[in-house]
């Protein structure tokens, strides 16, 4: 399905997932700023695909939010998309949440839970004012199996992934009316550089490509959105 | 009228001034803006979020430091952010008085400006040795990174804490475009929106770069509001139409939206969608085609905002107005208080009524305190009114 001329945020856009979104959607004819903490990655990554907004900046940190989301929606003048892929693991190697830092589990929580929240409120306005113009607009967060089941050392990872999943559910409940649909999905188990730090022995072959995931991800984006959003474009010429 | 100097967009003291169409003056809790409006109307308010537009850093020539004040561009394209008009202020920042500001060292074309990660030149300056056309170096991505890192709000000494960009953002704030905040809009919330859904009256937006409102010079302080580009999407154009058609209110929320939509209407008052830049200036002898009421600050006479106010209602009940923002205690500025001005009543609608009318029996202005007061000065001000050769047919 195409996303022509949509105007689509990934948080986290310099590697696994975030990274194959972007260059999933920049394939699909989406307009595409990605947001990622290191200058150089967001450097490479942008010379890498002509086209692609770059933007550096943390979302765990109340203080980047604001100058992040001035970017992404002045440069794209507008958006009908935000993906809030950029994750937090909490401690590394995971730990039983007995011996999980509080400082920890405030990271995830910041990374994984408030600096989606911070975000999509910061874009809200841009998000709304594109349903009211026909186009839609879709809040993807990403999810995982872990939200759901009560995995052993996944506790800062899980707790937080399971309260942006429920957050999710309520922005969707209360945002319907103004045509904002909020999606929480579970990419699956990927060969992703997150997933090796988590689980630095697993075999690559057994997971999932992010590529694979991307794909799924962008049907979901586009299936979310008014069949005739993407055509819309030119909403801002002259009658 | 008091300065509200605390960065705080939705007080639930905030109170609402209400003047109804003929003239009636009511005193409402903010907090309840949606209960003077009705099914049918058609609320119009600005999106656009506010640029970091205060930049400071060295004029190079004379190694002067100087605060940098964008304040106008051609146009809303993402990628048109190298060339801006700005104001340009000696040492110092917002805790000064504007009008007590240094001055800049004097300014050329072709003087270099370093602002921060942003350097640029001054082009050009408008008739005015501190307001300068310049150009930022670099790409778009570059610019865009460069106010969002350096930038900061565009504040004044009222407000004594530093803003941040969350300070300035109205709820509804979207496409980055407005050099001062639309600040009308902070009167919203999301839960406003539902309520107006609930209730039948539809909300739209428009996008325009609402311009600065001081500059603390009067001969540049005359000039404003500067030209400013706005968007009308297809959707509140079509949404405009429509309430025309049924008869229904257009309500802008703040100035920009009245100078957005004015300035969209051909002479058949039909307001297309699209990109336009609004240069006309709104005021006593202007002739609202689009808007029927305004939900705005307070604002103080002599101010173009204040001037614009004056295309809704007579001077003498504006005057009327004021005295009840003084006299009830008002708070001014951004972060202050609001009024809701109705378009005046025309000759025949008023003359329909007579003179039996009565702000007592008004819905808007009916059970509000200090009624008895208002009604009587309105019934006085309707007879002046109907003998008033100045009025619009």
């Amino acid at each position: 399905m195409e996303l022509h001329g949509l105007r689509i945020a990934v948080t986290g856009g310099t590697s696994g997932l975030g990274l194959a979104l972007v260059r999933e959607l920049l394939g699909r004819g989406a307009h595409v700023a990605f947001v990622a903490r290191t200058h150089d990655d967001v450097e490479r990554v942008a010379r890498e695909h002509p086209g692609a907004h770059g933007i550096v900046g943390d979302v765990s940190k109340k203080d980047d939010i604001y100058p992040i989301a001035l970017q992404i929606a002045g440069r794209l003048g507008g958006l009908d998309v935000l993906v809030n892929n950029a994750s937090s693991l909490g401690p590394t190697p995971l730990a039983l949440l007995a011996d999980t830092d509080c400082e920890d589990l405030e990271v995830a929580l910041a990374t994984n839970l408030l600096g989606p929240f911070r975000l999509t409120k910061a874009l809200l306005g841009a998000l709304a004012a594109s349903a009211r113009e026909g186009r839609g607009a879709v809040v993807l967060n990403v999810s995982s199996d872990a939200a759901i089941n009560p995995y052993p050392t996944w506790g800062a990872y899980g707790a937080s992934k399971a309260a942006l999943h429920h957050m999710t559910r309520i922005w969707n409940e209360e945002l319907g009316t103004e045509g904002i649909r909020f999606l929480s999905l579970d990419p699956g188990d990927m060969d992703t550089p997150l997933h090796a730090v988590a689980v630095p022995d697993a075999d690559p072959a057994t997971l999932k490509l992010p590529a694979a995931s991307a794909r799924e991800f962008a049907d979901a984006i586009a299936a979310a959105l008014p069949a005739h959003a993407a055509l819309s474009e030119h909403q801002g010429a002259r009658t | 009228m008091i300065a509200a100097s605390l960065p705080v967009q939705r007080s639930p003291f905030s109170r609402l001034l209400v003047v109804d169409a003929h003239g009636c003056i009511a005193h409402r809790a903010r907090t309840h803006v949606v209960d003077v409006l009705r099914a049918g109307d058609l609320v119009v308010a600005n999106d656009a979020a506010t640029l970091p537009a205060s930049l400071h850093g060295i004029h190079r020539p004379s190694g002067a430091e100087i605060e940098v004040r964008l304040a106008g561009r051609a146009s809303l394209a993402p990628d048109d952010v190298h060339r801006f008009t700005a104001v340009v202020f000696g040492a110092g920042d917002f805790r000064a008085r504007t009008e007590d500001r240094p001055l800049p060292p004097p300014l050329a074309p072709g003087d270099r400006l370093a602002l921060g990660p942003l350097p640029a030149t001054i082009e050009a300056l408008v008739d005015h040795p501190r307001l300068v056309s310049l150009r930022f170096d670099g790409t778009a991505a570059e610019i865009w990174d460069g106010l969002a890192r350096h930038g900061r709000p565009i504040q004044y000494s009222h407000v004594p804490t530093a803003l941040a960009l969350w300070d300035v953002w109205t709820p509804i704030a979207g496409v980055p475009a407005a050099f001062e905040a639309p600040s009308a809009g902070f009167v919203l919330n999301w839960e406003m929106v539902r309520a107006m859904h609930a209730r039948g009256i539809a909300f739209v937006t428009l996008t325009h770069a609402a311009g600065i409102s001081s500059t603390g010079d009067t001969d540049l302080d005359r000039r404003l509001p500067f030209d400013e580009p706005y968007r009308i999407p297809k959707a509140t154009a079509a949404a405009i139409r429509r309430t025309k058609t049924a008869r229904g209110r257009i309500v802008a929320v703040g100035t920009t939206v009245v100078r957005a939509l004015e300035d969209a209407a051909g002479d058949d008052g039909i307001v297309r969608a699209g990109d336009g830049v609004a240069t006309q200036r709104i005021g006593p002898a202007s002739r609202l085609r689009v808007v029927d009421a305004i939900l705005s600050g307070t604002h103080e006479p002599g101010s173009s905002h204040y001037e614009l106010l004056r295309a809704f209602m007579h001077d003498a009940t504006l005057r009327r107005a004021g005295v009840e923002l003084e006299a009830y205690g008002y708070r001014t500025h951004e972060f202050g208080d609001s009024v809701f001005i109705e378009k005046r009543a025309q000759r025949h609608v008023v003359a329909t009524r007579s003179q039996a009318y009565s702000c007592r029996n008004h819905p808007a202005t009916a059970t509000q305190a200090g009624l008895r007061k208002s009604g009587d000065l309105c019934a006085r001000e309707l007879w002046s009114s109907l003998r008033s050769p100045a009025l619009p047919s």
